[in-house]
């Protein structure tokens, strides 16, 4: 299937032994948009780690087959208090075209003056970062995803402590890039802002609770659930036992999500 | 004093002595090559890792000292060996274990530091240990100079070619961890570069003066600027002025030559930390006029 564009085989992500998400399968398709969505320490920022590659899996597979991803971290990830202006942190965005020693050409310049149009950030070029708001940080960092023109992009709660019309127009954005024909995922919080802007969603709790259309998958029984997991590390936790193959199978597919109802949809 | 009586006591040493020349030349050198790596140790919050690595290549430098004598090549190589090994344990322990690299660095500096102490207690008397901690930048030869120069040249060079790759890592590591693995290899070779610095600084100013020249120039210019370029040339700058001002009182004053320099510098953060633009007076001193964005 070539409108594949990540796929997870029993892929189990961790830190020492422990999984912070275990069995996960699915597939994203190529142009969709998908919240990630569970509770603190359900495995999402893990999760993205996972999927950009900073984290190897302890089981299982998770293959990429975009040509260029872009990640963004979590803000608390960033150093504010670096020396450095607006306009060099967004430029970082130009590692995968310009690398170590790629100059930075006159057509960069103009790509990277058109990202920080497009956030509304024109004229904070020479800003130290230290005097950015959070909601103008938050759109330097869009800016930055802007600039790597990936065609797989992870966002990490993009939207903590930013303001509700910085949100409206980074929402915009993430529209934008969708209709561009970009893959997206977005781990997020606000369950009425993911009913409202995103058509797909992927809901965890250190395992699969599930995963398909919004409306489906974000029901009052699967949100109750994955309220309800086990989130501290359990000293005593036993080995998990579920089988190494495919304990279960989801896709992100509309209708494959509905002939899920029938058949197994999450793990446990 | 007449500014033409100042101007004949600052460089009338330099224009007398040949030695004072060297002494001059070998400490710009070192202040060109030292204050860019103190800019990047300090902002990725390590500037204490400099002090410990000074401290970490004392048994390679006692030991080169000890089998071949005062001799630059020996005590250089033993230092350098001694201090990648300390970066690269204390990397090791740090990138493979639940520990961070401040409790595993201080653990290997520490180790190195108390068989360094041993090794020159054991063989030799406590005037060579002098000599290694507080080095003599008036008695630096052709060797310990081109020493220096080569230095400078490799350290200039390596963050030319990874400067995007130090930026990146000390602002948003996670961001080039997604894009690049550069990261870690560029961390330990940055490493390196310290303990190169450190090495070629001992020799001047001993192994525990040498991260002077490297920590104060650029904590001090921290306080001028907030642009790492720019941050970058006014700890050369600062460390210039330093080298040449402790220099000069060393000689006027008879005080030891390293020390003097390390005490300028020292006198320049001071002033800095004070006075500097983003000082603790220009804290104080808020004015009430201000700009309505």
């Amino acid at each position: 299937m070539s409108d594949i564009c990540l796929e997870f085989k029993n892929l189990t992500l961790g830190y020492q032994g422990r999984a912070a998400i275990h069995h996960l399968n699915g597939t994203i398709e190529r142009g969709s948009l998908t919240a990630i969505v569970g509770a603190n320490g359900s495995g999402k920022s893990t999760l993205m780690k996972g999927i950009a590659g900073i984290l190897k899996p302890i089981g299982g597979t998770c293959m990429s087959r975009g040509r260029r991803l872009a990640y963004l971290p979590q803000q608390s990830e960033l150093d504010r208090s670096f020396p450095a202006r607006a306009i060099d942190l967004v430029s970082l965005g130009l590692w995968q075209q310009r690398g170590l020693l790629g100059r930075i050409t006159r057509k960069d310049g103009e790509k990277l003056a058109g990202c920080l149009a497009a956030v509304g950030l024109t004229g904070f070029e020479k800003r130290p970062l230290d005097s950015l708001s959070g909601g103008q940080l938050q759109r330097a960092l869009f800016a930055r995803t802007m600039l790597q023109d990936a065609d797989l992009i992870l966002l990490d709660e993009p939207f903590n402590a930013v303001d509700e019309r910085t949100v409206t127009d980074l929402v915009a954005l993430i529209g934008q890039w969708r209709a561009e024909g970009r893959t997206i995922l977005c781990v997020l919080h606000d369950h009425s802002l993911v009913a409202e802007h995103f058509p797909m969603t992927l809901l965890i709790a250190r395992e699969l609770v599930a995963w398909g259309a919004t409306g489906e998958a974000l029901t009052r029984d699967n949100l109750l659930r994955a309220r309800n997991f086990q989130e501290a590390w359990d000293a005593k936790a036993g080995w998990c036992e579920a089988p190494q193959s495919a304990a279960f199978h989801v896709h992100d597919d509309i209708a494959r999500s509905r002939d899920r109802k029938h058949g197994a949809a999450a793990h446990g | 004093m007449g500014p033409p009586r100042m101007v004949e006591w600052l460089i009338s040493p330099f224009l007398q002595y040949g030695f004072m020349q060297r002494a001059l030349f070998g400490s710009i050198v070192l202040s060109v090559s030292c204050a860019p790596v103190g800019v990047f140790l300090m902002l990725r919050r390590m500037s204490l890792t400099g002090d410990a690595m000074s401290h970490a290549i004392l048994p390679g430098a006692a030991l080169g000292f000890l089998l071949f004598g005062l001799d630059i090549l020996p005590m250089t190589i033993g230092g350098l060996i001694v201090g990648l090994l300390v970066a690269l344990g204390s990397g090791v322990v740090s990138r493979f274990t639940v520990q961070k690299e401040d409790a595993s660095m201080a653990a290997f500096y520490l180790i190195s530091l108390a068989v360094g102490v041993l090794l020159v207690s054991w063989h030799g008397s406590s005037v060579d240990l002098m000599h290694v901690l507080f080095g003599s930048v008036l008695a630096l030869d052709d060797e310990a100079l081109y020493l220096i120069v080569g230095i400078a040249v490799t350290t200039f060079i390596t963050l030319g070619i990874f400067w995007r790759a130090l930026v990146a890592e000390c602002l948003d590591p996670l961001f080039l961890r997604s894009v690049s693995r550069i990261g870690g290899p560029v961390h330990f070779l940055f490493l390196v570069l310290v303990v190169l610095n450190l090495v070629g600084g001992f020799q001047a100013l001993g192994t525990l003066l040498s991260v002077g020249l490297m920590m104060l120039p650029a904590a001090a210019a921290r306080f001028w600027s907030n642009d790492v370029r720019s941050l970058c040339a006014a700890s050369v700058l600062i460390a210039v002025i330093s080298s040449l001002g402790g220099l000069v009182l060393s000689y006027h004053a008879s005080m030891p030559s390293g020390p003097a320099i390390i005490f300028i510098a020292g006198a320049i953060y001071l002033f800095s930390a004070l006075a500097g633009r983003r000082g603790v007076l220009a804290s104080f001193l808020v004015s009430a006029r201000h700009k309505t964005a």
